[in-house]
């Protein structure tokens, strides 16, 4: 298990050392630079511009101070935001991030699954039509059109909930409600699909046949067989409501790192595009890891081996 | 010998959007103590749908008791609750199925697995449960029964699968044995082994069981008395010695002549020609007339009734009737002899 870990931490290096590379030059390819604008600079002040933040050394030589920058997990600041680094942005805002993609991710994971095995229970009764139909209304409407109704009818119309803004709890539900729908939907159908596969197992049988009650049936022995679908779909989520957020940041008014992470490709604001990218890739790496090892808990017939013979 | 089982007229069928397919039509057969009745039959036949509606397994709907009454202790299966069932289910019952791959749960130890009845029905404490669980282990002949119950179902073998159900189905001595299959899956050794263990347990345990199976050397090796069944019916019941030296229906005479003999030269295997009934739509006479080389006109119109040929035996076919022609069983179903197995 030790040595499992170590092999996939190991492998996690080497992938984030591809993708700073790969991003670094795309990023250089795409023109213009963070003090190209609209009104020109006088070339004086671009140089002097450049020269204080290193851009006008060769590429070579800036893609190796960046490396060894980033080793010592220095961003350098940002080009944009004057006075502040790298650093300072993801520490500020990731915060927000983070307690909204927990919140979306606890309701689509407890909310799908439940309705999930509602709707494999009742097979082609009423339940199940509903959940699905909620399933695909959840699917085929956007987060944003989403967004945008539930504050007109939960904020503006009903005053539950606060409009925008991020200060407490109550803020954060629209938002999370808004980020959770579409992963919630997909986990629900998912997960019906494979409960209904479960309840028809021979092993389901067999629990009845030992005289459990169906109720023991589907929680014992259904459940923990049907989740394994929805738990290796947890990896690509996780990145999905942590990267897809910037667009339900932005409709509420998030200080979050989503936020950030858009804007600086705009602005071309090179070491918040690195720095935002690195971090979310480690945060990706991370999760899929740990949905690896969820999994191998979960599942006893996948096991988690360092190498060969080593269990 | 006691009665443990009485199935009467039963009936049931599925409800489904093609129409209502009558999977069991009019079933009649008792069980006794310690025997081992054998129900045969070509698939589609109604086997499985008769004893899984015996532990009342089948989802309802789609399926429904359309009639009939299953005795067990003067109590009706059929009428009972489904919190009555649970305590027959495990308790009074036990099941195994054909395929031990499938049939016990993957992410489940198998210690658990068989101490979750034991729990359930006799109010046994964990610890007491895993000391009986590795007990039926060793019962079933699983060595290193201590490590084992520790193990997922994936680190055993197909044969030590079958074994362990065979421990989960018996572990809280029931009455009545089903057994749907059992050796259909695994390879000639293990099945004899299989079926070796299952004799022996009965003659310890005195377990009435019922063997489904479509093979007929299982038959010959494990039975002691034959239901023989077609197109949802009971066509023949009768003993062991009955069905393989006299049998009487003539799709008894088609099934022994489809098997393959060991001194049989011919290439071809022998087969029933034709295709089962359709249930949604069963003819109104034998089921079998379709496909029946003696059929006469009064089979596709009228049921005949069963005609005891011996106080175990009795066959339902129009040929038996007195005013029928006599017809002679072909020679080649008693060549090479099934008995050879015992």
């Amino acid at each position: 298990m030790f040595k499992y870990i170590l092999k996939r931490v190991g492998f996690i290096f080497i992938s984030l050392f591809f993708i700073v590379t790969i991003t670094f030059f795309l990023m250089q390819a795409a023109p213009g630079g963070p003090f190209t604008s609209e009104r020109k600079v006088p070339p004086k002040i671009e140089e002097q511009l450049n020269e204080a933040y290193g851009l006008d050394e060769p590429l070579i030589i800036q893609y190796k101070d960046y490396l060894v920058n980033i080793v010592k997990w220095d961003f350098g600041p940002s080009f944009k935001q004057k006075g502040q680094s790298v650093n300072d942005i993801i520490n500020r805002s990731f915060k927000y991030s983070l307690i909204l993609g927990f919140e979306a991710i606890f309701l689509a994971l407890s909310v799908g699954v439940f309705l999930g095995v509602l709707a494999a229970l009742y097979h082609n009764k009423f339940g199940d039509y509903a959940a699905m139909i909620f399933a695909v209304l959840g699917i085929s409407v956007p987060s944003f059109i989403l967004a945008a109704v539930l504050q007109y009818t939960f904020a503006f119309k009903l005053g539950l909930f606060p409009i925008a803004k991020f200060d407490s709890f109550m803020h954060s539900i629209l938002p999370a409600v808004a980020l959770a729908t579409t992963p919630l939907a997909f986990i629900a159908r998912l997960m019906r699909a494979s409960m209904l596969e479960v309840l028809n197992s021979d092993y389901i049988k067999t629990a009845k046949a030992k005289g459990l009650s169906s109720r023991v049936t589907i929680y014992r022995h259904g459940i923990r067989n049907a989740i394994l679908p929805v738990v290796s779909y947890l990896g690509p989520l996780v990145t999905a409501i942590l990267t897809g957020s910037f667009i339900i940041e932005k409709i509420f008014a998030i200080p979050g790192l989503g936020n950030e992470f858009v804007e600086s490709i705009t602005n071309r604001d090179y070491t918040v595009i690195m720095g935002t990218t690195v971090f979310f890739s480690i945060l990706l790496l991370f999760s899929i890891l740990i949905v690896d090892i969820i999994y191998g808990l979960i599942d006893p017939r996948i096991k988690i081996t360092g190498s060969k013979g080593d269990q | 010998m006691k009665k443990v089982l009485e199935v009467n007229n039963l009936s049931v069928s599925f409800q489904t959007y093609g129409g209502e397919v009558q999977a069991v039509r009019d079933v009649n057969f008792e069980l006794h103590e310690g025997e081992t009745l054998a129900i045969v039959g070509e698939s589609g036949s109604g086997k499985s749908v008769t004893v899984q509606s015996i532990m009342r397994l089948l989802s309802m709907p789609p399926a429904k008791f359309k009639s009939g009454s299953i005795l067990m202790n003067d109590e009706d299966i059929v009428t009972m609750s489904e919190a009555q069932m649970e305590k027959v289910r495990g308790q009074e019952m036990g099941m195994i199925f054909q395929d031990p791959m499938t049939s016990l749960n993957p992410t489940m130890k198998i210690g658990r697995q068989i101490t979750e009845g034991l729990i359930k029905h006799q109010g046994m404490s964990k610890k007491d449960a895993l000391e009986r669980g590795i007990e039926l282990l060793r019962l079933v002949g699983i060595p290193n029964p201590e490590s084992r119950i520790h193990q997922y179902p994936h680190e055993f073998s197909g044969g030590m699968r079958q074994r362990a159900m065979i421990a989960i189905a018996l572990s809280c001595n029931p009455k009545i044995l089903i057994a749907d299959e059992p050796t259909t899956a695994l390879d000639v050794t293990i099945q004899a082994q299989i079926l070796e263990l299952l004799r022996d347990l009965q003659q310890d345990m005195k377990t009435a069981i019922i063997l489904i199976t479509h093979d007929l050397g299982v038959v010959a090796n494990a039975a002691d008395r034959v239901a023989v069944m077609y197109g949802g019916k009971i066509v023949e019941t009768g003993t062991v010695d009955e069905i393989f030296y006299a049998p009487k229906h003539p799709y008894t005479w088609g099934l022994l002549g489809s098997m393959p003999k060991l001194n049989d030269t011919k290439k071809e295997l022998q087969s029933i020609p034709g295709t089962p009934p359709d249930l949604k739509d069963p003819p109104k006479g034998c089921p079998f007339a379709a496909r029946c080389p003696y059929a006469m006109k009064v089979c596709d119109t009228y049921m005949p009734e069963y005609q005891h040929s011996s106080d175990t035996q009795k066959t339902a076919c129009w040929l038996l009737d007195e005013r029928a022609p006599k017809v002679n069983p072909p020679e080649n179903i008693f060549v090479g002899g099934v008995k050879e197995h015992e």
